[in-house]
């Protein structure tokens, strides 16, 4: 049903730290590997070794350069479905294809609803879904269902692919919707974001904006060196250090 | 969860739900679908890094990877190729059986052959070629994890001529490390992650340890401690850096200097640390024109002398109860001389070397060199860390704390990849050592079995040649003076690739970029086989590589190869296979056995040595075989010694018989762990049988954790020292002593001199002089001092997108889809300065040639500088792309107009575009100018070659992949 | 957004078409035209045939046409669904009128019940299409006031050109009816205008500023996450050059209103078969021409999700 959800007030999400990530794609590759095989299989390659190659893919890192006042940065910026509150995509579903979860939240795809019409991605404006032209259904981020609940995987290791690869730790998996939640705290004390809050999707993956030329900016209060003064100058300085 | 979180990625907003039941949704998703049959643990192999690797099979087929928990060097993590690992498994470019060549060489025409025919071949050739003359074999491996064997291989051949890739790669970066403190970056050291509070990263885009820095730099982010990134380019963890410098390519030596300068005239300088560590006190002979000029002062048992500044007489350096004097001038039996100290502050104090002097060059403003140098002074001096745990030095010195000044650095291939880069490596670690900064809490830290002395010990061997007759030593070493050179009395070369010449002096790695030019050129001499491995030479590996096609085809008069045979392995059908005269297939990573060996570059981190393994997860589904096995068999069929048994029968099955059972010395072979026979032993024992079974039920590694006191200092940690020792890393557990003066390189620079039996050929000297210097100095890289500036006036610079690094090509399905162009990233305001707008395509052109690709505009970088991806570019016909892949239609190759030579010198002379000191390849020197193409050659890159013919039974490539259908079809069913 | 010909051609019939259908259903229930077998046969040919052209050609832009049927589950939050529900549940009174008309040879009684039904579900449907578009927030271009007027007008007016060109082929055309023709096609390129010169100073409020999380300055994109254009720039990062998209804005106003209007006015003056023939000119030139139109719809449409890829 694409009617949204009395929701269990569970907000399953992410939280993307912007000012530590490097732009590797090792969360995009592990994402891929885990999904091609995974709950809405396969995520088709058309024309893998060619000139045309356009492949499926849940998750994509885009650069930017980001120019303000106080100077310059690169962000390199990982993009994949939001799990939005009141994600249009799914109501806009003409099949009830597309729905979110209302246990947990998560916006999923059943696959043998999809009737293909590509009207779901219009309705997104985060470009999450993207269209199987082999298989002829829309496909998308499944928060990695298939692995966060899996019994056949270690405890552990129940989290979104994504996470668990991602060398730098710029990425968390939690519940966005308790505030006592790790994920919500961080957030909160990094003054995690909305992306388009104007559009009333309500997102549930937050991003942590970069910290360069910002207040939160590691910085060093470091006095100016002055020269080691009076006699002999610096090697008259070695020497009485070395007579202390 | 059960017991504590593990791997890096384990912060509490990276855990598992507090509850990972399913809820009851109802919408039929099957959360819990069954993931593997098997899971295998072992080494990643899509880049250098070794990473541990869980496979997962599912009905006998890949299913998934993901990084190993318990792995010292990624910790769960997994990057973006490892996760591609599956599409370099099952790519169409696998070579499926041995092949013959048939047709010219470099048309790709073959013929399959049986492996039987390919060893006959083979072994009739390299037995010729060892009867008479073994030198005629050069065999130079590429991306070699296995230089312990092929080194070995190559020694009881009896040739010299051998290396692997690391004189194109970072030998810089090695021998400026090992040279001075013993220890060098990536795998010989590593920041102190955990307790650094100020990171300088130069020169860094991804490269080896990028696991370990990427993992590093997310816990400095985490704790919010300072990262400075040095780099032209503004991408990757340069993006992320709380401050960025936009050097100018070829100029960071000037600037550490700089640092140096200030710090030295501020008096921030650990002279502690000095005294203890290094031989700054140590007094150097100051008699211009004496044989021994610049040389240390040594006592009767040749030990330096320090000048005891209260006693007021010389004492033995390491005399730990002297006051010795860091600056003055003495005189010992009559002889002038200076402490290092002095000599470091004479040179750095210059003002040639202030921030003033050196900051329109650098591109960096004066201020930002001075504030830079204040924050390393008070995060070094005001924000020390002690450690509550008690150590006991060399000396027998017991010490409370472990004090640290958390201050850490960490440089690759921007630094070395410059003909001066030996010296600005060398920069990077007197900075650290003159901050107090080297292995120490907070600093940067060495990786076992390093710190080793300044320079280790072996020498290279070669210096004699016999037929069937084993070298006396490993064809890669250390020199410390003209006497260890590899050259005849006429001081011309011993080895093709000039290595251990006056060319090349401390070329720790070889030349392996030199080896095709002087193969074809019969300078020093002729060879008869090349043989490679895992190198693409004939494309992205080469510098120049439109000429170096053009000798790898070169005939005589007579019309034979003026290269006479090649032999190469490569798992995939690169642009190098096609010039092969016979094609030994190699497998993927996931067919084989490896080890990634303490004797070669193993996979230790600062806590402690680890070693690791590779073996079969699947089984091979093409004729093909392990090139080492295949290299262990055929040494046997050649009968080198220690490769057959006394009966002359094969010593070893193959390359994991070899693992296990090999001896290099007594006790120690390529794995340290779970050795004896019942598999008690550490570092030494006898060959254990299941010592492999023991590694896979590990998880692939061997990893021993130091005890807290021997985790720091290791230079001059008895505890630790002991234990180097006892594993055999170090010869004798002595403090390792850093060199900021170095003693071997003015050894040179007397025999430029004219002392000493062997003298650099008269038209080398000068050459000899300038660049042997004991200290670091800058001088401007070779190309841009040679060119005319105004011809061109920009860098260009490459590097490696993150998720290529060291990947083997572009065939990845996955991975080519990120990047299968690659575009010439320009400034903004240069660009408008050309008239140039975003697209375009240009010509870039240097005085070695051009080349056409498209333009993209950009911010952070350099603006005197341009860059791209490298290695995207791609011949027609190789890796199973198809014709209107983008990979040979738009990208491009930049190698094409990288000089491999100098200009001629005075006597006429052309050196190898490298660095003078190590042969380092100057890859990042090059200079050119940017014109925009006409309009009808816009769109389609230039130069263009002819395409490759598909070796036999080359399927088309798929015009679809749907990898990961079967698995959802097999659950499906089951349902 | 990527103006695919199937759904080009699927809004521009199906606006046609009930357009027509609404004003058969009119006219013919209330007996402002006669009951006339081949005008009948003809008229509601025309209006079912290119509503069923139109509905089937949408079919072409599904990757699974054959699960279509699924599509009228989602009537409580789909406008697509309620568009899908609307346009089939039309055919039946549309199916009654036509066999009262065609078969029974009277509009009057049931049959005119069924007409007015059918005007009713043709409007209602017509709604429904333009809020498949009007409701889609990343578009800025489509989620405004202009666009369900838009569909409403096009159909109104598309749907009286034709049926001009009908009563004019049987000599059946009026004064008043022309004159409709002429007022609608008139508002219609008000409309048009009204709408470009709206979307031309757009503000829009989602940048790659907010987009991206990343506040003030400017944002640039430097690098895609791919080489090659994917389905999101095949299906939503088309661009138009502003000359081409003035040079079919030209088109669309001659082939869609100028050329229409002049010949409407000539009709005034004509006799019949002249009449007729410069009619049926003008409906197919105005079909022509919103064809163009609904092209440039689409082209002209800009989808958030481009803003992540620069363009």
């Amino acid at each position: 049903m694409t009617c949204l959800p009395t929701q269990s007030g569970k907000k399953l999400g992410l939280v993307i730290d912007l000012d530590t990530c490097v732009g590797c794609q090792a969360c995009v590759t592990a994402c891929k590997e885990w999904n091609t095989g995974g709950h809405m299989a396969p995520l088709t390659d058309i024309d893998p070794y060619g000139g045309h190659v356009d492949g499926v893919w849940f998750n994509r890192v885009h650069a930017y350069e980001h120019t303000t006042e106080m100077g310059g940065r690169t962000v390199n910026f990982p993009r994949s479905c939001l799990h939005c509150e009141t994600p249009a995509c799914v109501t806009v579903c003409p099949t009830g294809a597309s729905y979110k979860r209302a246990s947990d939240g998560i916006v999923l795809i059943d696959e043998d609803k999809c009737i293909g019409c590509k009207l779901c991605s219009w309705a997104c404006p985060y470009g999450a879904r993207e269209f199987d032209t082999d298989v002829g259904v829309m496909k998308k981020c499944t928060l990695c269902v298939d692995r966060i609940y899996n019994d056949n995987l270690a405890e552990e290791d129940r989290v979104p692919a994504c996470v668990a690869a991602c060398p730098t730790s710029a990425r968390h998996f939690g519940d966005l919707g308790d505030p006592l939640s790790a994920v919500s705290q961080l957030v909160a004390e990094r003054g995690g974001v909305d992306l388009m809050p104007e559009l009333g999707y309500r997102p549930t993956n937050k991003y942590l904006p970069p910290r360069a030329h910002t207040a939160r900016a590691a910085s060093v209060a470091a006095p100016a060196l002055e020269s080691v003064r009076a006699e002999g100058g610096f090697l008259g300085w070695v020497d009485r250090m070395l007579s202390n | 969860m059960q017991g504590p979180p593990r791997g890096a990625n384990s912060a509490p907003s990276q855990r598992p739900l507090a509850d990972t039941r399913a809820p009851d949704e109802g919408d039929g998703v099957d959360t819990s679908p069954d993931v593997s049959d098997s899971i295998a643990k072992t080494t990643c192999y899509m880049c250098a890094c070794r990473c541990g690797i869980d496979v997962h099979i599912k009905d006998g087929k890949v299913r998934y990877i993901n990084g190993n928990k318990d792995h010292p060097v990624n910790r769960g993590v997994i990057c973006g190729k490892g996760s591609s690992g599956i599409m370099q498994h099952y790519s169409p470019a696998r070579l499926k059986k041995p092949l013959l060549r048939t047709g010219p060489r470099g048309s790709g025409e073959f013929r399959e052959i049986e492996w039987e025919e390919a060893f006959a071949i083979a072994t009739e050739r390299l037995s010729a070629i060892r009867r008479t003359d073994p030198k005629k074999l050069a065999f130079f491996t590429g991306r070699d994890q296995s230089q312990s064997l092929t080194g070995w291989w190559a020694s009881q051949f009896g040739t010299p001529n051998f290396a692997a890739h690391g004189g194109f790669c970072s030998v810089n970066m090695a021998a400026g490390g090992l040279y001075t403190i013993g220890g060098s970056f990536w795998e010989f050291g590593e920041p102190d992650w955990d307790n650094t509070r100020y990171f300088m990263l130069f020169g860094v885009a991804e490269d080896h340890d990028s696991n370990p820095i990427k993992i590093g730099l997310g816990k400095l982010k985490a704790r919010g401690a300072k990262v400075v990134s040095i780099n032209p380019c503004r991408t990757g963890y340069n993006a992320i850096a709380d401050d960025w410098i936009g050097i100018r390519p070829g100029t960071d030596g000037l600037f550490v200097f700089a640092l140096i300068h200030e710090l030295l005239k501020a008096g921030r300088v650990d002279l502690d640390y000095l005294l203890r560590y290094t031989n700054a006190h140590s007094l150097v002979i100051q008699e211009p024109g004496a044989a021994d000029d610049g040389l240390f002062v040594r006592d009767a048992d040749g030990n330096p002398l320090a000048w005891d500044r209260v006693a007021k007489r010389p004492v033995s350096a390491t005399d730990t109860s002297a006051k010795p004097a860091l600056t003055g001038s003495f005189t010992i039996g009559g002889r002038r001389c200076a402490p290092v100290f002095q000599l470091v502050a004479d040179r750095y104090l210059e003002e040639s070397y202030a921030p003033d002097a050196v900051a329109e060059r650098c591109g960096i403003a004066a201020d930002t060199i001075r504030r830079i140098a204040a924050e390393l002074a008070h995060v070094a001096f005001e924000q020390t860390i002690e450690l509550p745990i008690a150590w006991t030095d060399w000396a027998g010195r017991r010490h409370e704390t472990i004090k640290g000044r958390p201050v850490s650095m960490h440089a690759m291939r921007g630094i070395s990849a410059h003909s001066n880069g030996f010296h600005t490596c060398r920069a990077i670690h007197l900075l650290q050592v003159l901050l107090g900064t080297v292995d120490v809490p907070g600093g940067f830290r060495f990786k076992p079995p390093y710190p080793r002395s300044a320079p280790p010990g072996p020498k290279p061997a070669g210096k004699t040649v016999k037929p069937m007759t084993p070298l006396d030593g490993m064809p890669l070493g250390f020199v410390c003076g003209p006497d260890d050179l590899l050259v005849d009395e006429a001081g011309t070369p011993v080895r093709i690739d000039k290595a251990y010449s006056w060319d090349a002096p401390l070329a720790a790695h070889g030349l392996m970029h030199t080896v095709i030019r002087n193969a074809w050129a019969g300078d020093p001499y002729p060879i008869d086989t090349l043989m490679m491995y895992m190198s693409n030479m004939a494309w992205n590996s080469s510098m120049n590589t439109v000429e170096t096609i053009a000798m790898l085809t070169d005939s005589d008069e007579a019309g034979n190869y003026k290269i006479p045979f090649i032999i190469y392995s490569d798992a995939y059908y690169s642009e190098t296979v096609p010039f092969a005269d016979l094609v030994l297939p190699d497998t993927t990573y996931l067919e084989r056995h490896d080890c990634i060996s303490l004797l070669d570059r193993p996979i230790s981190h600062a806590d402690g040595p680890g070693d690791a393994i590779r073996h079969p997860v699947v089984e091979p589904d093409r004729d093909v075989r392990p090139f080492q096995s295949v290299l262990i068999e055929l040494g046997a069929r050649l009968g080198l010694p220690g490769f057959v048994n006394d009966d002359g029968s094969a010593r070893y099955a193959d390359y994991a018989d070899y693992i296990v059972n090999h001896e290099r010395t007594p006790g120690i072979g390529p794995l340290a762990g779970w050795r004896g026979k019942d598999g008690t032993s550490t570092g030494r024992g006898e060959a254990n049988p299941d010592q492999l079974q023991r590694y896979i039920d590990n998880g692939g590694f061997w990893h021993h954790d130091f005890g807290d006191d021997q985790r720091y200092y290791k230079m001059a940690n008895r505890s630790y020292l002991d234990f180097a020792e006892n594993m055999g890393f170090i010869p004798k557990a002595e403090p390792i002593v850093f060199q900021l003066y170095s003693e071997p390189l003015q050894r040179f620079r007397l025999a430029a001199r004219g002392h000493g039996p062997v003298l650099p050929p008269k038209g080398d000297r000068q050459r000899i002089e300038t660049y042997m210097d004991p200290l670091p100095f800058w001088h401007m890289p070779f190309e841009e001092a040679a060119v005319d500036l105004k011809k061109y006036p920009l860098h260009a610079l490459t590097q490696r997108p993150m998720h290529m690094y060291h990947s083997w090509g572009s065939q990845n399905a996955w991975l080519r889809q990120i990047t299968s162009q690659n575009r010439l990233f320009v400034h903004h305001r240069t660009a408008a300065g050309l008239g140039l707008v975003d697209d375009d395509w240009v010509w870039i052109e240097s005085i070695n040639g051009r080349v056409k690709g498209q333009i993209k505009l950009i911010d952070g970088v350099n603006e005197s500088t341009v860059w791209t991806w490298n290695a995207i570019g791609k011949r027609r016909g190789s890796w199973g792309l198809k014709d209107d892949a983008a990979e040979s239609n738009r990208g491009f190759l930049l190698n094409h107009i990288i000089g491999d030579q100098t200009s001629a010198d005075a006597q006429g002379k052309r050196y190898s575009n490298s660095d003078p000191v190590t042969g380092q390849a100057a890859w990042f020197d090059l200079r050119v100018r940017v014109v925009k193409c006409a309009a009808e050659e816009a769109g389609f890159t230039e130069p263009q070659f002819e395409r490759f013919q598909q070796p036999p039974h080359f399927a088309p490539s798929p015009d679809r992949l749907t990898f990961g259908a079967e698995f959802r079809r097999a659950r499906e069913a089951t349902e | 957004m990527h103006p695919a010909f199937s759904v080009v051609f699927f809004t521009t019939a199906t606006g046609a078409g009930y357009g027509l259908l609404a004003l058969l259903g009119m006219f013919g229930g209330f007996r402002i035209i006669p009951p006339d077998f081949w005008l009948g046969l003809i008229g509601m040919g025309l209006a079912l045939g290119l509503i069923a052209a139109g509905l089937l050609s949408s079919t072409g832009h599904l990757g699974r046409p054959e699960r279509a049927w699924r599509a009228f589950s989602q009537w409580r939050s789909s406008w697509l669904s309620r568009e899908g529900v609307a346009s089939v549940i039309t055919f039946i009174p549309a199916g009654l009128f036509g066999i009262g008309w065609i078969f029974f040879g009277k509009t009057d009684g049931w049959v005119g019940i069924a007409g007015s039904l059918a005007a009713i579900g043709a409007v209602v449907t017509v709604c429904t299409t333009g809020m498949i578009y009007a409701s889609l927030k990343p578009i800025a271009q489509w989620h405004s006031r202009y666009t369900l007027p838009a569909y409403l007008i096009f159909s109104a007016m598309t749907g009286s050109v034709l049926l001009n060109a009908l009563l004019q082929g049987f000599a059946l055309g009026s004064k008043v009816q022309l004159a409709a023709c002429l007022l609608l096609t008139l508002i219609g390129w008000s409309w048009k205008l009204a709408t470009w010169r709206y979307n031309d100073r757009l503000e829009i409020a989602t940048t790659a500023n907010t987009a991206t999380g990343l506040a003030g300055g400017t944002v640039r994109s430097l690098e895609w996450p791919h080489t090659e254009e994917n389905y999101l720039l095949k299906e939503m990062g088309f661009r138009i050059a502003r000359k081409h998209s003035a040079r079919l804005r030209q088109i669309t106003q001659l082939l869609a209103f100028a050329l229409p209007v002049l010949l409407l006015a000539i009709v005034f003056a004509l006799p019949w078969p002249l009449a007729a023939l410069l009619s049926v000119l003008a409906a197919v030139i105005q079909f022509a021409g919103m064809l163009v139109e609904r092209w440039l719809f689409f082209a002209e449409a800009k989808h958030t999700v481009s803003l992540y890829y620069g363009r």
